[in-house]
């Protein structure tokens, strides 16, 4: 056997298995479009959920928070909320992950002869339509209560782009955790921990009104990085008077997710290939 | 060097399985475990919890690595060729595999789709299995209204889809009520039928007894017994006379009346108020037993004649180590 037919084997064999892995990541994730149309209460809380958030904050508190270099708070808060709904969606993949674990359906996976990466590449696509269409119905919602995006169509594209990019940064982390940590203590964990990440960063004040030492944490927030991004893009008040991440809020919003994917992708294949141990 | 003439090489066994260790921590889940299963065959392997039946499913289904030894499913390398051997076995674990938002039909189509199938090849195969294990008139039904019978069933068959070599069935029937035992039951038997080889783990001698070929008992990571299922009942003793005493105090002067009639050795359980003798033939053992309790008025509430529960056997088997590797010995020459 030639050095060239071997060549052309290998590739050809690669190319079969990420089409395989593609074609069983898409049934994998069909699973979970059955559960929304069967079970759709879960998605419809979480909106709600957010929907009351921004209620909340855009009326009741709304009205006394002042956004540092001008601007509405309804406006201010959308992209922000838009960014923290990417965060809230780690809880999803995480509980996804440990109840398959748990109920025994990741080993029924792992029994069949599928690609190593199709049980989390059908976990990716799931959750990437989901906050897809959670982040869709946000922005419907905020446009009947007065957020307007005021910038061209192609920065309101790289706006959702950086949104889901975000989502799809955390995707990993929430694998890493769902297999790392099984039952129900991870999701319980998460639910908590989303919180004050959430709540430190500038989602719904500006960093400017913290202490400065709070300020910066809130920051350095990958979640303040792509709010103050998505406001830029939108052409809505970014709260910030200044500063490097004001400057750079676009790269930092790229950036970040970078980071934590190239930090926890391989972390959670990692984690995928412990299940053997 | 002789030559011996070349004779056509003898078909793999369905499972084969040599010096399997498998260590989790300090612990030894495996411990030297053999294991042959001929094609066809419905194999047994029974075991008290911890005994390391499901560790030893999930490695030669490779879902766990070994630490050593080798294994082989239909002449196919566990270690060296998992994705091979996955091809080649179905896989029912412990938890209901399925998913319980889907129907029965839903679930059956994602898992022949993820198998290879086209959709009309899944559809058929589909509406084949949900036929063989009767679940077609709960087929659009999610399985969360279904009985624990109809997801073991509905499991079994999410498995099947690729006619796998070898099935393993895991605890099958652990948890469910008596009816949905029967139907699981039913079930493997007709596996077994269509030729499959089902490797089968149960805490449950009856189940063993009613399905399998042959019996493996397994302690402690390694097979302590094998023969078919008359043959270790044969071998693990005769029946059992049990006593439930209405006085307690009188326990042990009961226990001196019973193994003089026996004539064989008595053991008492205070918790339960009960003596127990072990004899060779219970039918006949029973009435001396109860003439010598009326002679000294020893009331009782309760009187049995069985045979040798599963914690009898295993202790049987497992509380001398010598008793319990002669006994592997003597069924091995069978």
């Amino acid at each position: 056997m030639t050095t060239t037919t071997l060549t052309t084997m290998t590739s050809a064999g690669l190319r079969d298995r990420r089409r395989n892995a593609l074609r069983e990541g898409w049934l994998i994730a069909g699973r979970d479009v059955l559960h929304w149309i069967r079970e759709p209460w879960g998605l419809v809380f979480g909106l709600a959920f957010n929907i009351m958030l921004i209620l909340m904050f855009g009326f009741l508190f709304g009205g006394a928070i002042e956004v540092p270099g001008g601007g509405g708070y309804i406006a201010f808060l959308l992209p922000g909320m838009f960014a923290l709904t990417m965060l809230f969606g780690l809880e999803s993949t995480v509980t996804a992950m440990a109840d398959d674990a748990k109920r025994g359906v990741t080993d029924r996976f792992r029994s069949l002869p599928l690609s190593s990466a199709s049980v989390a590449l059908g976990r990716a696509i799931a959750d990437l339509a989901g906050s897809a269409l959670n982040l869709a119905v946000l922005m419907l919602g905020g446009l009947l209560i007065g957020w307007r995006p005021t910038t061209g169509p192609a920065e309101i594209v790289l706006g959702v782009v950086l949104l889901l990019w975000l989502r799809f940064a955390l995707l990993w982390l929430g694998i890493f955790l769902g297999l790392s940590f099984r039952g129900t203590g991870a999701t319980t964990a998460v639910q908590v921990l989303v919180w004050p990440i959430g709540f430190l960063s500038t989602v719904f004040v500006s960093a400017e009104t913290m202490p400065g030492w709070l300020g910066s944490i809130a920051q350095w927030n990958p979640v303040s990085a792509t709010a103050t991004a998505a406001r830029e893009l939108f052409g809505n008040p970014t709260g910030t008077t200044g500063g490097w991440l004001a400057d750079n809020a676009v790269l930092a919003a790229s950036v970040w997710p970078l980071v934590i994917t190239l930090a926890f992708l391989p972390l959670a294949a990692s984690a995928y290939r412990r299940l053997r141990r | 060097m002789t030559q011996t003439p070349p004779s056509p090489p003898a078909p793999p066994a369905a499972l084969d399985a040599v010096g399997l260790r498998k260590r989790f921590g300090a612990t030894s889940a495996l411990d030297g475990f053999d294991l042959r299963i001929p094609r066809g065959t419905v194999h047994g392997l029974l075991g008290p919890n911890g005994a390391g039946k499901t560790t030893a499913v999930r490695c030669l289904a490779t879902l766990t690595e070994l630490d050593d030894g080798s294994a082989s499913i239909d002449g196919i390398d566990v270690r060296r060729h998992p994705a091979a051997v996955r091809e080649r076995i179905g896989l029912v674990g412990q938890t209901h595999a399925v998913d319980e938002a889907l129907t029965a039909r839903q679930n059956l189509m994602l898992f022949a789709r993820l198998s290879g199938l086209s959709k009309p090849r899944a559809v058929r195969r589909s509406d084949q299995l949900l036929a063989t294990f009767s679940l077609t008139d709960v087929a659009a039904r999610p399985v969360s209204g279904f009985s624990g019978g109809m997801r073991r069933r509905l499991d079994i068959a999410a498995s099947l889809v690729l006619r796998p070599a070898v099935l393993f069935l895991d605890e099958p029937t652990t948890g469910l009520d008596p009816r949905g035992r029967a139907t699981v039951w039913q079930a493997v038997r007709e596996v077994a039928a269509a030729g499959t080889t089902v490797l089968l783990t149960t805490q449950y001698l009856d189940e063993a007894d009613q399905l399998a070929d042959r019996v493996s008992v397994m302690n402690q990571g390694k097979i302590v017994a094998e023969g078919s299922p008359a043959e270790l009942k044969r071998r693990l003793g005769g029946d059992r006379v049990a006593a439930v005493l209405a006085d307690p105090d009188r326990l042990r002067e009961a226990a001196g009346v019973i193994a003089r009639a026996a004539g064989a050795e008595a053991s008492v359980d205070p918790d339960t108020r009960s003596v127990t003798v072990e004899v060779d033939d219970g039918s006949r053992a029973l009435a001396p037993i109860v003439r010598a309790l009326d002679a000294e008025h020893l009331a009782v509430d309760d009187l049995t004649l069985r045979r040798p529960t599963l914690d009898e056997v295993f202790l049987h088997l497992t509380g001398d180590a010598g008793d319990a590797s002669e006994l592997h010995a003597e069924l091995e020459v069978r």
